[in-house]
Order: structure tokens, then sequence, then C-alpha cells
């Protein structure tokens, strides 16, 4: 009977190393999957039970941080967001019951203070908690009150805007640090917990205040586009700011007439001219001339056509450019001459995001280069060292300087002269700007109002895109003007 | 050296782990060092020491590794259940003493297990009514829509436990009679091995006795390891497979049969075959809204609590278990039986547990140790001298070790869950008295087994006598 106890023997033993192959699977070969099922909320529960680094803005403003409820061990932390509805956007949230957005979601790892598996293992040794790393925006808490408020203002106060919404960008143009990002209307990130509040911050009905309306809606920009078809044409080569062309009014464009704002004739201008007087009729000519493979390139250099290579979720950003009537991006085919003013047709129409139409004000004041725009001023781990810092970054050469500072000098005329000419700040300082007007709805007089500028014009500090969604029978200066000669005061007296 | 000293200095080692982990225990929940954990060890070591006493002076040929190794499992179960709750290390401290009581008692009365044989009838009539008791009105209870134990005012029973040690006794005895005449007499048909019928009809009985449990008391998990003893010890006996393989076939075909008649066998298998589907167990959309999940939440638990282990485990009481703050459900009853993340972390899952804290290498480690106890028990069977003693060694072995592999076997998804105990770690009275009367038993053949051969013993009398 000996031989088959033997075998009997080797078939448990088999049995067993079995036990010993199915359980390295879940614990080590499949531990990932099986950590991201979604029945498994043992990753979110241990998420709470680490303490979520604060974010404050560059100025030392605390916008979120956390603290232990319900006195449990290990304890649980919860999400608190001191300034309210102010940063609900761009920061977003941070809850178990209902996940997380903006910088809360982009920065988790740092947030969340996911080291790598050795630095684990030592803070394991040394009997440190994980702890998450704190993190210090770039922006401004002044000037994001400041440009919050002035779009409040603008709406409250223009007629027709009522309802609608807005946003305003302020980025440092030689560091693309994000200064100042508005979206109105906001929420309070504290209430989203609530059930039935998160249903209502939802709905189309409440003014969709979950959107960032600064990276992810996109708006005809009108004729601050126009600043992108003098870069191509200039830069190209193809032109130069005394070229004269005919500004009369109307003119046919892609075998329909176009018209100047309020069918005003120019005779024979400059481009230096035209720009200051946003002259439809040159720049559609020009983008004629250019065709639209040329638009489209340069429309790229400043980073059209794709997100904006912000430290921002993927969902929450929208890529800028021409878009067909299926709301598909189209590089081809569309009217040129119109989509150079920032108009077009069901083949093609611009449409831009406002952190897009502020990073091309950001790129001529930065002398043609185009800097990758941040959210992360630094990273602090929890014993307060600097394990991170803003270092800026060349995202493209859009332009070159002479192209830059011809540029530069044609859009000071608009706030010298032209179109912005009722625009000052209080500092008196110069700077250079450009209006937008993209008519909307044509029959009831709706528009959209948009103003792209920086300053000072001769050492740019600060550069800005402001828009509101709608007013009725109004302009870029008027509207959408205050609100970014607001912003770019209170970030010039502050030192930028 | 002797076989006792080497019993009594690997107890050594084993009262060290235990108080080690306590240590390791208390540092992490307490953030300290007390000395309890060392009067805790000394308590252990105390107890092992007096069964090893005891050991000495009636079993002095025992095989010296059986007892220490079973040891070391009572201490790895020890200090999880420290882990999970002082008030279960505690309880089940006390019921290892209680073992221990009655590992000697079954030493002492049993005297010479080879009588054990000519009460057959009686011992496997005994334990077929264990298997039935607890579907007896009044006493018996369901938990998970199994019947597994019975209540006695206070105090409450796993019978299977009890009944596997009867089975076993029976089929070693009945095998050892009968296992030439089922070799011998049997025919061959076509190439077929067809045995006696005659000689085979009890052994029928017990299959049959199998699927009566799977029926009314609907245990998967200890109908799957007494059958597994039983073709186990039919193969040793006869050395036939075809024995087997036909016993194997019945049994599945019985399974299924039985499976798609009732609901609860039936759910396990779904579970086990559909983990991670939204509904594997079709409940009805009012069954869902009440929260009911069939069990599969807990298999899903399970295979969570181990990926969190990896290679070596977040350490012992690092893991996540006790649902904290507002995660924390309402609770009537106390942890863990509620408010615990992996459920019956105690019995049921405790080797989930383990894989948690102590990683695949702390797994593997556990499973060696019953590789170790295996081996030990088979190397018993192979130096027993006659047939009763092999079966009955082979058996109490076999049935030991296959009641492991049921339970981390449906832990880790090997096979369906069920709800039988991992010996000597689980929490539980039953069990930890079942296998000590197990262990008493096999280290009473093995001090048969092993015991020097009568004039050898002359030899060794005299030796001693010269040295003194």
């Amino acid at each position: 009977m000996n031989a088959p106890i033997v075998r009997l023997y080797a078939l448990i033993l088999v049995l067993l190393a079995a036990l010993v192959g199915f359980t390295s699977n879940w614990a080590v070969f499949d531990s990932d999957t099986l950590k991201a099922e979604t029945a498994n909320r043992r990753p979110l529960i241990l998420e709470q039970t680490v303490k979520r680094g604060f974010i404050k803005t560059a100025d030392g403003v605390t916008i979120a941080e956390s603290s232990p409820e319900g006195g449990g061990n290990p304890p649980i932390y919860v999400r608190h967001y001191p300034q309210g509805s102010l940063y609900g956007n761009p920061v977003g949230y941070n809850f178990v019951q209902v996940g997380r957005t903006g910088i809360e979601d982009s920065e988790n790892a740092v947030l969340a203070g996911e080291r790598n598996e050795f630095a684990s293992i030592l803070d394991e040794i040394r009997g440190v908690p994980q702890e998450g790393d704190n993190l210090t925006l770039t922006i401004d808490s002044q000037a994001q009150r400041v440009a919050t408020s002035a779009l409040q203002n603008a709406i409250a106060s223009t007629p027709g805007a009522s309802g609608s919404g807005g946003a305003a960008v302020a980025l440092d143009p030689s560091t693309g640090a994000v200064k100042a990002m508005a979206s109105v209307p906001g929420y309070d990130p504290n209430t989203v917990t609530n059930t039935d509040t998160f249903k209502q911050l939802n709905r189309e009905s409440s003014g969709a205040p979950l959107v960032n309306r600064a990276t992810q809606s996109v708006y005809p920009p009108g004729s601050t586009m126009k600043v992108v078809t003098a870069a191509a044409a200039l830069d190209s080569g193809e032109f130069t700011p005394d070229t004269v062309l005919s500004g009369a009014s109307p003119q046919v464009i892609g075998g329909v007439p176009l018209f100047n704002a309020g069918n005003e004739p120019f005779g024979d201008i400059d481009m230096t001219t035209a720009l200051t007087h946003s002259v439809n009729t040159y720049f559609a000519q020009v983008g004629e001339q250019l065709g639209t493979s040329t638009m489209v390139e340069y429309m790229k250099r400043f980073g059209f056509y794709s997100d904006p290579k912000l430290d921002y979720p993927d969902g929450q950003m929208a890529p800028s450019g021409a878009y067909n009537s299926d709301r598909d991006l189209v590089t081809s085919g569309f009217d040129a001459g119109r989509v150079a003013i920032g108009q077009g047709g069901a083949e093609g129409q611009d449409l831009t995001t406002p952190l897009q139409m502020a990073e091309v004000a950001a790129t001529v004041a930065n002398g043609g280069k185009l800097m990758q725009p941040t959210f992360v001023q630094q990273v602090t781990d929890p014993d307060g060292r600097v394990t991170e810092k803003l270092t800026p970054h060349v995202q493209s050469t859009a332009i070159s300087p002479e192209t830059a500072s011809q540029l530069t000098e044609m859009m000071t005329n608009v706030t010298q002269e032209g179109t912005a000419a009722d625009l000052s700040l209080s500092s008196g300082v110069t700077f250079a700007g450009k209006t937008g007007t993209a008519e909307t709805d044509i029959a009831n007089g709706i528009n959209q109002p948009w103003f792209i500028a920086f300053a000072p014009a001769q050492d740019p500090q600060v550069a800005v895109a402001a828009t509101i969604e709608r007013c009725e029978g109004c302009f870029g200066a008027d509207v959408a003007g205050p609100v970014a000669t607001q912003v770019m005061d209170s970030l010039l007296a502050s030192g930028g | 050296m002797s076989a006792r000293n080497r019993e009594l200095l690997a107890l050594i080692p084993v009262a060290l782990l235990i108080t080690a982990g306590f240590t390791a225990v208390f540092i992490v929940e307490s953030n300290q060092i007390g000395d309890l954990s060392l009067i805790y060890g000394g308590y252990f070591l105390a107890v092992c020491v007096g069964v090893h006493v005891f050991i000495r002076v009636r079993l002095p040929y025992a095989d010296p590794y059986l007892f220490p190794l079973c040891a070391l499992l009572a201490a790895i179960g020890l200090v999880m259940l420290f882990r999970i709750n002082d008030d279960l290390a505690l309880k089940q401290a006390s019921i290892f003493v209680a073992g221990a009581v009655l590992l000697a008692l079954t030493i002492l009365f049993v005297r010479n297990y080879r009588a054990l044989q000519r009460y057959r009838y009686v011992i496997a009539t005994a334990g077929i009514l264990l298997l039935l008791a607890p579907r007896l009105p009044g006493i018996g209870s369901q938990v998970n829509g199994a019947y597994l134990g019975i209540d006695l005012g206070p105090l409450s029973f796993q019978p299977a436990e009890v009944a596997k040690i009867c089975i076993v006794i029976f089929l070693a005895s009945y095998l050892s009679e009968k296992r030439e005449l089922l070799t011998v007499a049997a025919r061959r048909v076509a190439g077929v091995t067809i045995p006696p019928i005659k000689h085979f009809g009890p052994l029928l009985v017990v299959w049959g006795a199998t699927m009566v449990m799977l029926i009314y008391i609907r245990d998967l998990g200890s109908s799957l390891m007494f059958f597994g003893a039983f073709l186990a010890l039919l193969y040793v006996a006869t050395a036939r497979l075809s024995y087997v393989i036909a016993g194997l076939a019945l049994f599945f075909v019985g399974a299924t049969l039985i499976a798609s008649q009732i609901g609860h066998v039936q759910d396990r298998v779904d579970i086990w075959r559909h983990t991670f589907d939204k509904n594997p167990c079709h409940l009805t959309q009012h069954e869902l809204n009440r929260g009911q999940d069939c069990g599969v939440g807990q298999i899903q638990q399970s295979l969570f609590a181990q990926a969190d282990g990896g290679l070596f485990g977040e350490g012992l009481g690092s893991s996540l278990l006790k649902l904290p703050g507002p995660f924390a459900p309402h609770c009537e009853q106390p942890f863990p039986d509620c408010g615990s993340i992996l459920p019956a972390p105690h019995t049921d899952e405790i080797y989930a547990l383990i894989v948690s804290e102590l990683g695949l290498f702390g797994g593997a480690g556990l499973i060696v140790v019953y590789a170790l106890v295996a081996a030990r028990g088979f190397k018993t069977a192979i130096m027993a001298r006659d047939g009763f003693s092999k079966l009955l060694a082979t058996g109490l072995t076999a049935v030991f070790a296959l009641q492991a592999v049921v339970i981390i076997g449906g832990v880790v998804k090997f096979i369906p869950l069920t709800g039988v105990t991992l010996p000597f770690v689980s929490f539980g009275g039953s069990s930890v008295i079942a296998n000590m009367i197990l262990l008493g038993l096999l280290l009473m053949i093995s001090n048969d087994a092993r015991r020097p051969p009568a004039p050898a013993r002359e030899a060794e009398r005299e030796f001693e006598g010269l040295r003194a």
C-alpha cells in the first residue's frame, strides 16, 4: 500500500501547489486588475485615510484642505474648500461620493502622496503615515477674485447677457503660469456631495456651472482671430504691416458678400490700419490669399487643433480650431476668408476656448514663443521641502520675434486709437489688445464679445482673454474689455 | 537527539513566533511594546510543553514533528485572531487548551486504537447521525443556506468536524478487511474492472450518504472533503485508479444533478464561475433592491483582500479590515460579525486575511506547513505495520489536508467557496477539538509504527543498564 500513499501525497502536493498558484495570481499578477474592479471599494476607502495635501494660491490663500472626520481609526479625511465658489473652476473637487475633477484630479498623485515603492517602504520603516504633498498654484488670489467679479458684473449689467456665462484667463507670457482662470456661473465645491445639489449643478437650465468655460467651452472668437491671421500673414513673409488692400464693404468672399461691422467702408488701407479698426474685408482677403493650409499651420503653431498642453484632465479640455456642422475639427474645405476673421460656415467655423485665445495673446507678448501653460507653481512635501518647482517650457515657436514685435505694435494701435481706444489701465501703462464681437444670432442682434490683451506692451507681464457668452447689440471692447483690463490692473499692481 | 527532545526543541520557535506575532500586532494597534505578548507567548509555550510531557510519557515513539507543526498552525491562527479582535484570540486560546486536554483524554481512553475496528458500524452510524443533526428541528441552524451547525443552548457545534473522523475510522476498518476481496475478486468485463457488488455495497452506501449530505445539509465543502477522503482510501486500499475515476465520475454526476435542483448549491457554483458579473445568481430586481447578493460579495472581497497583499503583504494589523468612520454600517452584532469589509475574516476567510497582511509569502508559508503535516501523516502511514493503521493514518491525513485544500481553494477561487474551517487556524471550537482528536489518533498510530521491535528494545534496555 505504500506506493499509492506516496502517489496520494504527490496529488495533495499538486493541489496545495495549485493553491499557491492561485494565491499568487490574485495577490501579485492580477492584483492591479482587482484593485481597479468597480466593486472594490478598498482603494477608495484607503485613499480617504490619507491626509490629502492642501492647495494654495501663489500668494498663500488656502483653496482646499483636508481634515479628519467621524473620529474613526484609521481617520477618514474630508475635503474642505474655504473659498467657496471662487475656485470651483478650475480647482474642482474631491469626494468619495462624486469622484474628483479639475486640478484635484490632474494633480491627484501629488495630493494623495503616491510616491514610488521605495519611498513608501522608507516611510513605513520610519512609521510615517502616508500623507499627501502640498500644492501651490500659480493663481493669484486677487486676480482670481477680480476676474470672477468683473465677469459677474459684466453679465449683470449688460443688456441681453443676464443668465449667460463667461470666462477669463490670465497667463504669465514668459512662463505659461495661469495667474487667473474664472468661469461664470461658478459653483461651491463644498456642496456637490449633496445628491440633489449635484443633479441641479449638472443641468443645462442652471447654466451648467460645473463646466469650466475657460478650457472646455468653444466659442466663435470673432475678430480676436485676426491676430492669428495677421501673424500668419506677416510670419509667412507674404505680407508686411504696410501691405495695402481694399477695405471696401461689402466684398465677395468665398462667393458670398462679406460686410464690415456696420457696413463701414474703408478705402485702400494697410494692415496696421485694418487691425486697428478691425476691418473684416481686409483680413478676409488676407485669409483667402494665405489659403486654408497656411491658416491651419499657423493655428496649429498657436496650439489649435489639440487639447491645451495644460496639466488638467483631458475630459475637461477641448481643442480649438475650425469645426464643421457635425462638431468635428476640419483642416480643409472651409472658407479661409471667413475663418480668418473668426467666422465660417457649415463646412468650417472657428471655435476656440478662452484659454486658447489667452495663449495667442501670450505668444505675441513672449516674442513669438508659446509657453506651455501650467497651474503648478511648486509642490512641497509634508515637511515643507520643495519637491517640484515650475520650470518654464517652450511649447512651440509660433512666429519670429520680428513678427511678434510688428504685431505688438499693431495691437498697441488698437488700444491707442482703434476699437479699444476707450479702454485704459489704471496705471496708465500702454498695452496691446484686440477686440472681438462674434455675431451669434444676427436676427436678434445677439453677439459674443471678446477681448484679448497683454500689458505692458513693451515689457509684457500678463496676457489675458475674456469673453461673455451673449449680449444684445454690444461690442467686445465695451463688455469683455473692462474684464480684461481689471484683471491686468490687478496683476500689474501685485507685481505680476 | 531523541524524537522527544526534537519535539521539545521544535516547540521553542513556535512559541517565539507567536510572541513576535502578538508583539507586532501590539505595536501596530497601540504603538507600544508591552510585556503582555511575552506573557501570552509564555502561556502558549507552557500549554505546548504540557502536551509534550504527556506525549513523552504515553507515546514515547510518536512522530516528533506532528505536534509542533499543529501548534505552529494554532499559533498562526491565534496571532491572526488577535489582530482581528483580542476577544476572539482569548476564546480561541481557551479552546486550544480544551483541545489539548481532549488530545490527552483521547490518548488515555482509546489506549489501543486498533480496538476501534470492532465498533466500526456503531462509529459509522454515529458519524452519519452527527451529519444529519443540523437538520433536526430545535437544534439545527442554517448559515448562508447551508445547515452546518447545531445549537445546544449557549454551545454551538459543527458535527461534520467530528463526523469526518468517524467516517474515516469506518472506511479504514472496512477497507483493511475487504481490500483483498475488492481487488482479487474483481472481474474484468470489456476491459473495465467490476468490483464484487457484495463487498462494494457498504462503500456505495457511503457514497450515497455524502450525496444525501449535499441534499440535506447543503454543504458542498464537507461532502467534497468526505468524498475526497473516501476516494483516497479506496485508492490506497485497492491501488485501482479505475475505482477512483469511477467514483469521481459518480460524484460529479450526482453533484451536477443536485446542484441543478438545490438553489443554494447552484448559487455557490454560479458565483464561483461568474464572480464579477453584475448579477451572477440571477436574483430578481426585488431581491437586489433588498441588498441580497447570494454571497458573491464574500468571494469578491476575498480576492480584493488578497490583491492588497502583494508579495509581502501589508503587515500584521495594517490591512483594511474594519470599515472606518463614515463607511461603517450600523451594527447590532460585534465586530467582526458586522463592520468588516472582508466577511468572516476569523473563519472562512482567514486565509484571505493572511495573504492580505503577510502577502503571497505568508500564504505560501502556511500552505507549506499543511504540506509538512501531510508529509508526517503519510510517513506514519507508510511506517505503520498493519493495514488498518496504514489506512487510518492515510485517511486522517487525507481528510485533514483536503479540508485545508477545500477552504483555501474556495478562498482563492480554485473551487466554489464553502463553509469549512481552516484546520487549527480558523476560529471555532468544534474544529480545533475535532482536529486535536485527529492529531491524537495520528500520534498513537505513529507511536506504534515507530516503536522499535521487541529485541531492539531489549538491547536498548541493556544499553541503558550498562550506562547505569
